[in-house]
Order: structure tokens, then sequence, then C-alpha cells
């Protein structure tokens, strides 16, 4: 209590030197708070809308489906099982069909992929009923991405070629009856959605599909042969690695930074340690043990991050709150990462996330604070009194 | 020891080492103080003075002999118990005055009975009381950069005799002070010693102080030459 109150008293009356340190601490405890709040916003953004655009509560893959490898395509399909009728019917299954294609916006080629789906499903958040159109041409959706490298708009109508199960190619115009704009590149970048039994009808594989979309209330009681199932949890893996690295990656930037903000705390201490052996030798005479003084010499260096949450709250709290509302837009150019990226990303700020960085930041100026002062002990008191020691 | 005597000092040796060999800084002092004197150790520069006041105030500890300080054996005090025995029973005035300079003169002053962990009332009668006798009252919210060094050492002398200790102890307390100070300081400390019946013992080779002294002890190259009582 006594080295509180003495610590809390030498930092106050230290003035500036005080406050600079307790600001760069506090910026510190800011800067990790706000990134990890983006990475874990970013995450929680991206498994909802890979969630609600592309991967529903988890799917069914034709056991050949190999979302890497485009060749295994023509072999990946196959006639929907009667197992899963009465849930496509229910609305809480629903079909996709995947084939390779070119399309020929302006007379350029371009390889894509065409994938059908039902125009009517509620699975997933893709507009698809904006293909419930009686048109000359096929109706096709497409996303924001394949718009702009196609240089294709809403109306357009363009010519897109393919093959059929017996090799045979294909080709006819269809119309871009809408462009969806949505954060899941899977859905969007090299994709052509069109409405299932079209691509049944062209690639000649009626009633087939290559994967299942599951929504709410279907539960995969039995397994049915040729199909397997891919729960969402597995499904997200390859962006929870993702994130997990990108917090790695982050983690070297606070290392930097927390790094930073001790060597002002260790330096301030040694400085200290130095310029005040007056001080300390004073403290020895009035009747401070050693380890009184070497105590209230590490609670002062631990208090820099207690004031520290103090200053960081008072501009913090308010500029974190800001960024939850308003979010953090990304720059531009991070649609082509490939990745699940919103434009805007709101961060998300966890009790623990902020609770475990105060801690360590508290633990390492504490540990800090402490290795400088333990010279105090070693100092003859004498020679302190009178400020000899070099 | 007799019952008036607070310290007693017998054969005292204290050598410093030097490079390969060592210096003999207090060689074979003999010397007991009673409660209540205002001494000093007086002598040239190097003469042992400081040395023996350290030793005195447990801060530094003799090579050989004895040292017993308030009933206890310096020799034989760890340094919590040293520090605890200072805390308690000693105050200390330097010649460059050591206040804190972060703290206020009242917080300089209530330092050592913080440390005794007085209650904040009794604290607060103690230390206003300690700058009534040093007169520096008007001075509380002061810190020591704005004080002038007479006040600075009259702070120093509160901040010693605030706890009422048993000795205090005051190495040249006076050599950066002009006359008019020097003589106010110590007739302050001359007060004190009557009222409370302190002992003071000092180290200083300053005429101004040596006439106030009421026992002299000359000290030359370690060893104690003369020890003479002062009556006026």
């Amino acid at each position: 209590m006594l080295s509180l109150k003495l610590a809390y008293r030498n930092l106050i009356g230290a003035g500036l030197r005080t406050w600079l340190n307790v600001f760069v601490l506090s910026f510190t405890y800011i800067l990790i708070i706000w990134h990890y709040g983006i990475i874990d916003g970013w995450n929680h953004q991206a498994k909802k809308d890979m969630k609600a655009w592309e991967i529903g509560n988890g799917q069914i893959w034709h056991q050949n489906y190999d979302p890497y490898d485009f060749f295994t395509l023509e072999e990946s399909h196959t006639t929907i099982p009667q197992t899963f009728k009465n849930a496509i019917s229910d609305g809480v299954l629903t079909p996709v069909l995947i084939s390779q294609a070119t399309v020929y916006p302006e007379g350029r080629i371009q390889s894509m992929l065409l994938r059908g789906i039902d125009p009517n499903q509620k699975v997933i958040a893709l507009p698809t009923a904006e293909m419930n159109i009686e048109s000359d041409e096929i109706p096709v959706i497409i996303g924001r991405r394949m718009a702009k490298n196609c240089k294709l708009k809403e109306g357009d109508i363009t010519i897109i070629r393919w093959r059929d199960i017996n090799g045979t190619f294909d080709a006819t115009e269809v119309k871009i009856v809408k462009v969806f704009n949505c954060n899941v590149p899977n859905v969007d970048a090299g994709q052509m959605w069109i409405p299932i039994n079209k691509l049944q009808e062209m690639i000649q594989s009626p009633d087939e599909a290559t994967m299942f979309i599951i929504g709410e209330n279907f539960e995969m009681n039995e397994n049915v042969s040729g199909w397997e199932f891919k729960s969402f949890d597995y499904l997200m893996t390859e962006m929870d690695e993702m994130i997990k690295m990108k917090k790695i990656g982050g983690s070297v930037f606070y290392f930097i930074l927390i790094l930073l903000a001790m060597l002002a705390i260790f330096d301030t201490q040694v400085l200290s340690i130095f310029r005040r052996q007056k001080e300390i030798g004073t403290y020895i005479a009035m009747g401070m043990t050693r380890i009184q003084v070497v105590s209230l010499f590490t609670v002062e260096g631990a208090m820099h991050a207690i004031l520290a949450i103090i200053v960081g709250a008072i501009y913090g709290i308010p500029f974190l709150l800001w960024q939850m509302k308003t979010g953090f837009s990304m720059p531009a150019g991070t649609d082509d990462f490939g990745i699940a990226i919103a434009e805007t990303i709101f961060p998300v700020y966890g009790a623990g996330l902020i609770f475990f960085t105060v801690l360590l930041v508290i633990i390492i100026t504490t540990i800090v604070s402490y290795m400088p002062a333990r010279k105090i002990s070693k100092m003859k008191p004498t020679d302190a009194i009178k400020g000899k020691i070099q | 020891m007799k019952n008036s005597e607070i310290i007693s000092i017998k054969g005292l040796i204290k050598r410093f080492s030097i490079g390969k060999g060592y210096f003999t800084a207090l060689n074979g002092i003999d010397l007991s103080f009673d409660k209540g004197q205002f001494a000093g150790v007086v002598g040239p520069s190097g003469s042992g003075k400081t040395t023996l006041l350290n030793i005195i105030g447990s801060l530094d500890s003799p090579t050989e002999g004895i040292a017993n300080v308030l009933g206890q054996d310096v020799n034989k005090l760890s340094t919590k118990k040293a520090a605890i025995l200072r805390r308690k029973h000693m105050g200390f005035i330097f010649q460059t005055y050591n206040l804190l300079p972060v703290y206020t003169v009242f917080e300089n002053v209530e330092f050592p009975l913080l440390l005794l962990k007085m209650s904040g009332a009794k604290r607060k009668k103690a230390v206003m009381d300690a700058l009534d006798w040093v007169g520096i009252t008007d001075k509380v919210k002061s810190r020591p950069a704005q004080l002038s060094g007479g006040e600075c050492q009259r702070v120093a002398i509160a901040r010693a005799m605030v706890k009422k200790p048993e000795l205090v102890l005051a190495d040249e307390p006076t050599a950066n002070l002009d006359s008019e100070n020097s003589h106010h300081i110590l007739q302050t400390m001359e007060n004190l010693n009557k009222e409370l019946q302190t002992t003071f013992i000092f180290a200083t080779h300053d005429d101004k102080v040596i006439k106030y002294l009421k026992r002299k002890i000359l000290l030359e190259d370690g060893k104690v030459t003369s020890d003479d009582i002062i009556t006026n």
C-alpha cells in the first residue's frame, strides 16, 4: 500500500516524462485492441457472409468433387438421390451443378464456372429469383467482380460456350439479369449462376447435381452412397486458418509495438535508478528496506501501465466505439484477395481480448520495471546518498 | 553501558579496499554518547567524520570493533533490522539536504511518518508541528526547487525531527549555507535539543557549527585526538 502511494506521488511528480510514457503505453493498448478487434470483426463478418452466400449450414459434395481441381468437374456430378428430394422440395436443401465454360464478352475469351442453381431456392442469399423471367436468352446472374472483369452489366447479352458429357461443344446467348453485390469471392469471381434445369439440359445431365447446400432444419441422418457431408466448421477451416495466420502475423506488429513501449519504460527506469541515487540513498537512510525501495521502483514502473489504462480509456473507448459503429473501410484492391472481406469491417471487441491485452501489458511492464530496479539492492547506501555510484 | 548512554563505540576500525590494498578511515575509535548531547565530530576532510557517522547511523558496518547504537550492535544488524532502527529512532540531515524533489515540503516532512504507518490526522499534526519548529509553515505546498538553501535545510531538519527521534545525525549541515542561515539552523537544532532531549551528533569542520557544540571530538587520520566537553 505504501509502495502504491509513494509510487503514485513519484509518478505524478515526475510530470511530462511520466505522461509521455503513459501515452505511448496507452497507444499500445488501444492499437492492439483495435487491431485484434478488426481481425475478429473480419472473422465474424466473413463467417456470417460465407454462411449466408456460399456455405449455408454445410454442404453435401459428390465424392469426386474437388473445388481445387476443375478437371474433375466432369466426373463429379450424378443423379440427385431420392433421399434428398423431400428436403429439396421443402426448401431446406438446394442442389448445385457445376461445369466449366467459356464466356465471350465483347469478343474476348474468359474461362469461368457455370453454376446451376434453382431460381426459387431460399437456402443462400444469392438473388436467384431474378432468373425467373421469360427471355429469349438464358437468364443468368453474376457478381460485381465477375461483371468488372468481363466488363458486363445488367441487360447485357453475351455468348457462352460449354462442353456436354459427350464432349460436344455448344454455345448460346445468355442475358445478365442481375449483377449482385457480395463479399464472398467464391460465389462471384469467375462464376456465372444459371437456372439448374437449363444447365442440366446444356450438359445433358438431367436431374444431376455436383453438390447440395444445406439450409436450416436439415439433418443428414444417414450416409448416402457417393455423397459426402461437409460440415460448416469443415468448410470454414481455411478461413479460420487464414485468420489464425493473420493474428500470428499481427503478433509481430504487436511485439514491435510493445517492445518500443517497454524500451521507453526500461530506459526511464534505468535512468531513474542512476539519476535518483541520492533519492534512493535518502529512502534507505530514512528507514526503507532495500526490498521496499526495489518494490517502490517496480510499482512505479508498473503503474505506468495502470495510468495508461486510464488515459487509454479516455481517448480509446470513444475511438473504439466509433470504429465499432462506422467500421473500418478496407483499402481498394482487397476485393481481389480472393477471400471474404467486406468493404467495411466492423471490429468486434471481446471482454477476453481487452482483459488479456491489459494483463499482458501490465505483466510485461512490471517485469521490465523490476529488472533495472534489482540494481538498487546492490547499491551501497553511503555512496547512494552522495550520488557517487557510477 | 550506562543508563543515559545511547552510543558506545569500542576499538572501532573501518577499512576500505582500494585496488589491491586498503585505506583505513577509522583506526581504533573509542567513544560513547549520552542521551541529549549536542556533540560534533570535527576534523579536516578525509579524517573519517562521515564514515563514523555512517556507522553510527547503521548505514555502514565496522571492519573491526563494536558500535552499539541504541542497544543494538551495528555489526550484527541485518539490513532490514538496520532499516527498522533508522526508521524508528534516527533522523538524518545531509549537507545537500537530500529532499525528495517531486514532493512538496509537506510530503517531504511527512515521509518518515508514512514509513511508521502513522494515521493521517496524527501525521498532519506532527508535520505541521515540525514545520512550525523550523518556521516554514508558509511553504507547505512548495517543492524543493522553489526554496532557498536555508529553507531546504530547515525542511530537512523538520523531516529529521518530525518523528521525534532519539538520535539525529547531521553531516555538514551548514556547508552549503551562508552565515545567517547557518546560525538560524543551528539555533533551531539547539532549541530542539533542549526541548525534546534529542541527541545531535554533527560531522563538521565549519567554525559556525563548532561554536554551538557542547562536546567537540577532534578526529585526525581516523583517530580521536581530543574529546572536550564545552561549558559556557
